[in-house]
């Protein structure tokens, strides 16, 4: 693998950059891996990378129907915190920012994890009442977090209307320096690069179109590129996951709904932080480009369009043009949708299924992108074991069976 | 914005008025008190989450606010029919009209 420097940087500029290795090469299927992942996206690569360099297990392929984080990696907002209300979700986001903060180092790509504060406003009394019980959860668990006063918020956020005049007044929020944003392609391309160089096959444009299983053994994979075989397969398809379920022969408790979000035309620095509010429903950041990136929530029908209804934009404008009247005049340049998988408890499934050897990590809905390395790392250590992680086994489907549910909705600030 | 047949109102409504409310026909345990944790959870969490023809709950809460049915394409978002609760759906997976729908 070709090292990224500074001083690399500048020896190919005297050859006009004609010269970069390609960042991972295009294989042909071998017919047996010792472990197949389906799904190219951020999870799925982050997945083949630590199985590599952290197990030893290299005979791997990454199996992407598309291209590589061309699903929800390449379409969310790229907010990453890990101030999560319960410890089991709270040690497996905090696994994961511990990851983000050492990444563009390991992985010697540079996936620009910029951590300027993830904000959380509170609008009801409720509202500050779940803040200070959660950050106070957070503090327990040693993850940083502070509660923000209106003055304090303002400091912070000059342009936001933090007045008495508005329909749904701030009375204050949480804070999470740590917590920032990164950027997405940089990170399935960082993995996928990191992962290749370890020998790791990327098989793009194949599709998974049926599981091959012997009994309750799984096999390998059915493709549009001819059967792959292997002992073990992890299933890291996001919206796409009750598909593929449905495939090996079972159910799960998962829905697939459209998210949205929009950039705007790109603007000076504004704002240098992120802000999120759920009860009025936005979040805004802006990126490094000058586009805000702007959020909120799913369409509430099932879909795997990757699009949804413009009603749902209009509701998320509106919130942050309370938030913000100065941005009433900025105008939106792009808008798309993405696939995502939402969970009953707005937790993950990581977890062994009833087909032997047959793994998913799914049902990271709205919010997975802050988890991409740890989940990774956590499923990859899975998949070697053939037995759950430790931070992952409370994440095991049976939840759904003993009622054992991490319920995070709500409970974590903002579902992303 | 879907345009959408309320069955009660017998008029087409704009979307913003209604709100989708998952899978429908799902039935409850018929003895609640003999149910198994399985079949609890199953019937609590479990979902089809079709890709293709979905047959779905819908309630029309900015208008008649009764609940009623849809069969919907989820990769399209086409609605191919609305039918009251308790009805049948008389569109279903396998006919001609979810051709290309199953990919
Ligand atoms: C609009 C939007 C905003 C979001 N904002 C945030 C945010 O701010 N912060 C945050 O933490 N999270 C956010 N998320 C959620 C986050 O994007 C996801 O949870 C995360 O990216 C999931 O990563 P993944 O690798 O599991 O899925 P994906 O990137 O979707 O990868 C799954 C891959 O599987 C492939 N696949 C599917 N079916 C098959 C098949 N049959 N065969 C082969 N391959 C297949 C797909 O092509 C895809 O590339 C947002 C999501 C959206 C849509
Ligand atoms: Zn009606």
């Amino acid at each position: 693998m070709q090292h990224y420097s500074g001083f690399g940087l500048v020896k190919h500029a005297l050859t006009y950059h004609e010269n970069w290795q390609r960042a991972w090469r295009n294989p042909t299927p071998k017919k047996k891996y010792d472990v197949i992942v389906v799904g190219g996206g951020g999870h799925g690569l982050a997945t083949a990378y630590y199985l590599a360099k952290e197990h030893g297990i290299t005979n791997v392929a990454v199996v992407e129907k598309g291209w590589l984080g061309g699903g929800n990696t390449a379409r969310n907002t790229t907010i990453v915190r890990s101030n999560y209300l319960w410890d089991e979700a709270a040690w497996l986001y905090e696994h994961a920012m511990k990851l983000w903060e050492g990444l563009s180092q390991d992985l010697n790509y540079n996936v620009m994890y910029s951590q300027r504060g993830v904000m959380n406003l509170g609008h009801t009394l409720q509202d500050m009442r779940d803040i200070h019980r959660r950050v106070n959860a957070n503090r327990l668990n040693g993850i940083d977090g502070e509660v923000l006063d209106i003055k304090q918020i303002q400091e912070i956020v000059p342009i936001m209307d933090c007045s008495k005049h508005t329909r749904y007044p701030i009375m204050g929020a949480s804070w999470q320096p740590r917590g920032g944003v990164a950027r997405h392609d940089a990170v399935a391309w960082g993995f996928a690069r990191g992962a290749d160089a370890l020998g790791v096959d990327m098989l793009q444009q194949t599709e998974v179109t049926g599981i091959r299983k012997s009994g309750n053994k799984v096999l390998g994979v059915e493709t549009t590129r001819g059967f792959i075989a292997a002992d073990t397969v992890g299933v890291v398809t996001a919206g796409n996951s009750g598909v593929l379920a449905k495939m090996a022969g079972f159910q799960l408790p998962i829905e697939s709904h459209p998210l949205q979000a929009l950039v705007s035309e790109p603007m000076k620095p504004i704002l240098d932080t992120v802000v999120m509010s759920n009860k009025v429903h936005g979040y805004v950041s802006q990126s490094d480009k000058g586009d805000l990136v702007i959020g909120a929530g799913i369409d509430g029908y099932n879909g795997y369009g990757q699009r949804g209804s413009y009603s749902t934009i209009e509701h998320t404008l509106q919130a942050i043009v309370e938030l913000f009247p100065m941005f009433s005049r900025v105008r939106m340049n792009r808008q798309w949708g993405g696939i995502v998988d939402t969970c009953p408890d707005a937790c993950p499934i990581i977890s062994a299924t009833p087909v032997g050897g047959l793994f998913f990590n799914c049902g990271w809905g709205t919010g997975g992108f802050k988890a991409t390395p740890g989940s990774g790392n956590v499923f990859a250590a899975t998949l070697a074991a053939g037995k759950p992680h430790p931070l992952a086994a409370p994440f095991s489907i049976d939840r759904f069976i003993s009622g054992k549910l991490i319920d995070e909705h709500g409970a974590a600030g903002v579902a992303h | 914005m879907l345009h959408i047949y309320c069955p009660h109102c017998a008029e087409y409504r704009e979307e913003e008025e209604f709100r989708p409310k998952g899978e429908a026909h799902i039935a409850r345990p018929v003895a609640p008190e003999a149910a198994s944790d399985e079949e609890w959870g199953t019937y609590l969490f479990f979902r089809k989450n079709p890709r293709g023809l979905h047959h779905e709950l819908w309630y029309h809460a900015a208008g008649c606010r009764k609940f009623f049915n849809a069969t919907r394409d989820t990769v399209s978002y086409q609605i191919l029919e609305t039918y009251k609760v308790g009805q049948k759906p008389s569109v279903v997976a396998g006919q001609s009209s979810n051709k290309g729908a199953a990919k």
